[in-house]
């Protein structure tokens, strides 16, 4: 039985319609709802030895923003109504695959995200996490127009 | 310094001279009475006539033989486990975002990929003759334990202040190491010693080497003397743009231009050596005549002992040069990196002499060695010989050279100016007045070394960085021990399976304590924010 349902969040409206959804079906099926925010971030950039020295001030710098802007006030609207258990996570990582150790971490049923998160021209040249989240969950991903 | 010896020079002569030439009537006295000091040698007549060891280069050499035998080749051990940690397979999950092995390692590299692996390749070539190429790659694989020995001390000693910035280097584990060893006056004395060095390697091999070379190049492909940058003030000209550049980033802190150049290097570097291919492939009926060239004359039974004894200075001091192994440099690069464990970075770091020496310069060596360039007379010694050795693929070909020369060469300015802001920072305390002196200083010196012939400025470049060794290894020697403790420490656990690949983990990470990071300044007194204890 699995026991919470993770949505991806990227401030933009679709992953705010996406929460939604993922709120109803946690209500109807008594699951956790998790709310991740990923920062985009990989082990194999390149950056400058001065950056390598305040990485640590800029890694809470721009988990701390993600968190006031995107995550905070997510979970103040769901956990409104008071009848959901809601945890909130920011993480630095590549977005899909960072949900996808979250599903798996908090033993989610699906995964839920919105769709636009990005431009078409982006897309057609980086990809998307939706598609690349169907690419590599190992549970049902939820995409939400 | 330089208004000085302005003066020395005779009125009419500065009047008659261009620019350029003013630079280097100035610079090539000091330049020449530095170099004279540094590269003290020991004549060896009993060998043959004119034959002469330049102590700098056996200090370096021995610190390199003596921690591959300490620490019972290390080096070549330790290859395996570093792919692992480049990969990220230790990286705790919960420190995505924190500076990963990898970006130290990149940093490192970007650093120490400079115009040594291109020019000082053709230096060593075309003064020692192919042979030369087999002491550089000797010298590179002693040079790894070396490397991997001051990166364990810089992460195990390096401080984090009190805003969270992280950093470290030679003057904090000369200071901090020698002090835990009963020798704190010795260690800050040392610790001084080496900044001082250090912002000379700085403005020398880390700036004026690399504007020199960059604007040779430059000139060269436009048409040399006779080209658009052949008139008298263009090495000034260029020197003034390239300063712009080099300013435009750590002074006006336009991190864009920094970016790009960072993310540029490493595709230049891989490029670079598929050049070098291109170059192999297309003289490929040369190829093991050359190798045997290179063997033979490595040990050169024909110019006698002597003669092996000045091919392998030539290998050795350019292998040097190029990966900084043991000059301490490489130190203050990979220690930003998060970990617990000082010995990882120690490991990673032998990777660094590896791409830089065994790798890079060995593609230059035999990119020159196979066109038979290094022994042209209508190529100057340096840049010129790998653009002549390229330029029997096609025409544009040494184009790409430029392009590849330019980019390492400022992507290695803007490392090492980050190493003199250090240096000048634990010299004369963090403030917003010594962070711009320094690179305002820093930036006159690129005009200074695009306008300076090669000698003076090879000379200069050369000694100012080998000086940097002097206190680095006497503290290597000194704190062996612990060094040998973390690595083999590490390494019986690992061996143990006491630490395991994250895959292997469980899902709860096991936070340890790492080693403190405390220092004080040169006078004893705490001049920047206290350090608190380390626990990345």
């Amino acid at each position: 039985m699995s026991a919470s349902i993770i949505v991806g969040l990227d401030g933009s409206e679709a992953s705010g319609r996406a929460a939604d959804a993922a709120a109803d079906a946690a209500r109807r099926h008594d699951l956790r709802l998790v709310l991740a925010c990923v920062v985009p971030w990989s082990p194999y950039s390149f950056s400058t030895a001065e950056e390598n020295e305040r990485r640590t001030i800029d890694k809470e710098r721009e988990a701390r923003s993600a968190r006031e802007r995107v995550l905070d006030p997510a979970l103040a609207r769901l956990s409104a109504a008071g009848d959901l258990q809601i945890d909130g996570v920011v993480r630095h990582g590549h977005p899909a695959e960072t949900l996808v150790s979250l599903a798996r971490e908090h033993d989610a049923a699906w995964i839920t995200v919105g769709r636009i998160g990005q431009s078409r021209v982006r897309t057609l040249l980086f990809g998307s996490t939706p598609s690349s989240l169907i690419q590599l969950s190992p549970v049902p991903v939820l995409v939400v127009p | 310094m330089t208004q000085l010896a302005l003066s020395d020079v005779p009125a009419r002569e500065v009047l008659a001279a261009t620019f350029d030439e003013q630079v280097d009537n100035v610079f090539a006295p000091i330049s020449e009475f530095i170099t004279g000091v540094v590269f003290a040698a020991v004549p060896l007549d009993f060998i043959d006539e004119g034959v002469e060891l330049p102590l700098i280069v056996v200090w370096l050499v021995v610190a390199g033989i003596f921690f591959t035998i300490y620490l019972k080749g290390f080096q070549f051990r330790a290859f395996g486990h570093a792919i692992q940690l480049i990969k990220g397979k230790y990286d705790d999950p919960e420190d995505a975002g924190e500076v990963t092995h990898f970006q130290a390692l990149a940093t490192a590299v970007s650093g120490t990929v400079g115009l040594g692996n291109i020019a000082g390749v053709a230096v060593a070539i075309s003064l020692g003759g192919p042979g030369a190429t087999f002491w550089m790659i000797i010298a590179g694989l002693v040079g790894m334990c070396t490397k991997g020995v001051e990166c364990t001390l810089g992460v195990k000693y390096r401080r984090v202040y009190d805003d969270g910035r992280v950093s470290g280097g030679p003057m904090y584990y000369l200071s901090q190491g020698l002090k835990e060893k009963g020798k704190g006056t010795l260690g800050k004395v040392l610790a001084v010693l080496f900044c001082i060095f250090t912002l000379g390697g700085a403005v020398g091999g880390g700036n004026m080497f690399q504007a020199n070379q960059a604007f040779a190049q430059a000139q060269s492909v436009t048409g040399g003397a006779d080209g658009w940058l052949g008139f008298g003030a263009a090495g000034a000209v260029f020197g003034l743009v390239l300063a712009l550049l080099v300013g435009a980033v750590i002074i006006g802190g336009i991190r864009s231009i920094a970016r790009v150049t960072d993310k540029l290097v490493p595709f230049m570097a891989v490029f670079y050596v598929l050049a070098c291919l291109a170059v192999l492939f297309s003289n490929f009926t040369q190829i093991p005549s050359a190798l045997w060239e290179i063997l033979r004359t490595a040990f050169s039974p024909e110019a006698g002992f002597g003669g092996v004894v000045g091919v392998l200075i030539q290998g050795f001091r350019r292998a040097a040069f190029s990966n900084e192994a043991g000059l301490g440099s490489a130190a203050i690069a990979h220690s930003a990196v998060k970990t617990n464990e000082p010995a990882t970075e120690g490991h990673v770091a032998v990777l660094e002499p590896f791409v830089d020496t065994v790798v890079i310069c060995t593609m230059t060596a035999l990119a020159i060695v196979i066109t038979g360039t290094w022994a042209d007379e209508t190529s100057a010694p340096g840049v010129e010989t790998t653009s002549a050795a390229f330029e029997t693929v096609a025409g544009w070909f040494p184009v790409v050279l430029a392009v590849a020369v330019i980019l390492f060469a400022y992507s290695t300015m803007l490392a090492w100016s980050y190493y003199g802001l250090k240096a000048s920072t634990y010299l004369f305390g963090e403030s917003m007045f010594v962070d711009r002196t320094w690179k305002l200083i820093f930036c006159i010196f690129v005009v200074i070394g695009a306008s300076s012939t090669l000698d003076a400025v090879i000379g200069f470049s050369d000694s100012m960085i080998f000086l940097m060794s002097l206190p680095n290894i006497i503290g290597l020697y000194i704190l062996s021990r612990v060094v040998k403790r973390e690595l083999f420490g590490y390494r019986e656990r690992l061996a143990h399976g006491a630490l395991l690949p994250v895959a292997e983990r469980g899902i709860t990470p096991s936070p340890t304590g790492g080693s403190t990071a405390a220092t004080t300044g040169v006078d004893g007194t705490t001049p920047n924010p206290p350090p608190s204890v380390e626990d990345r």
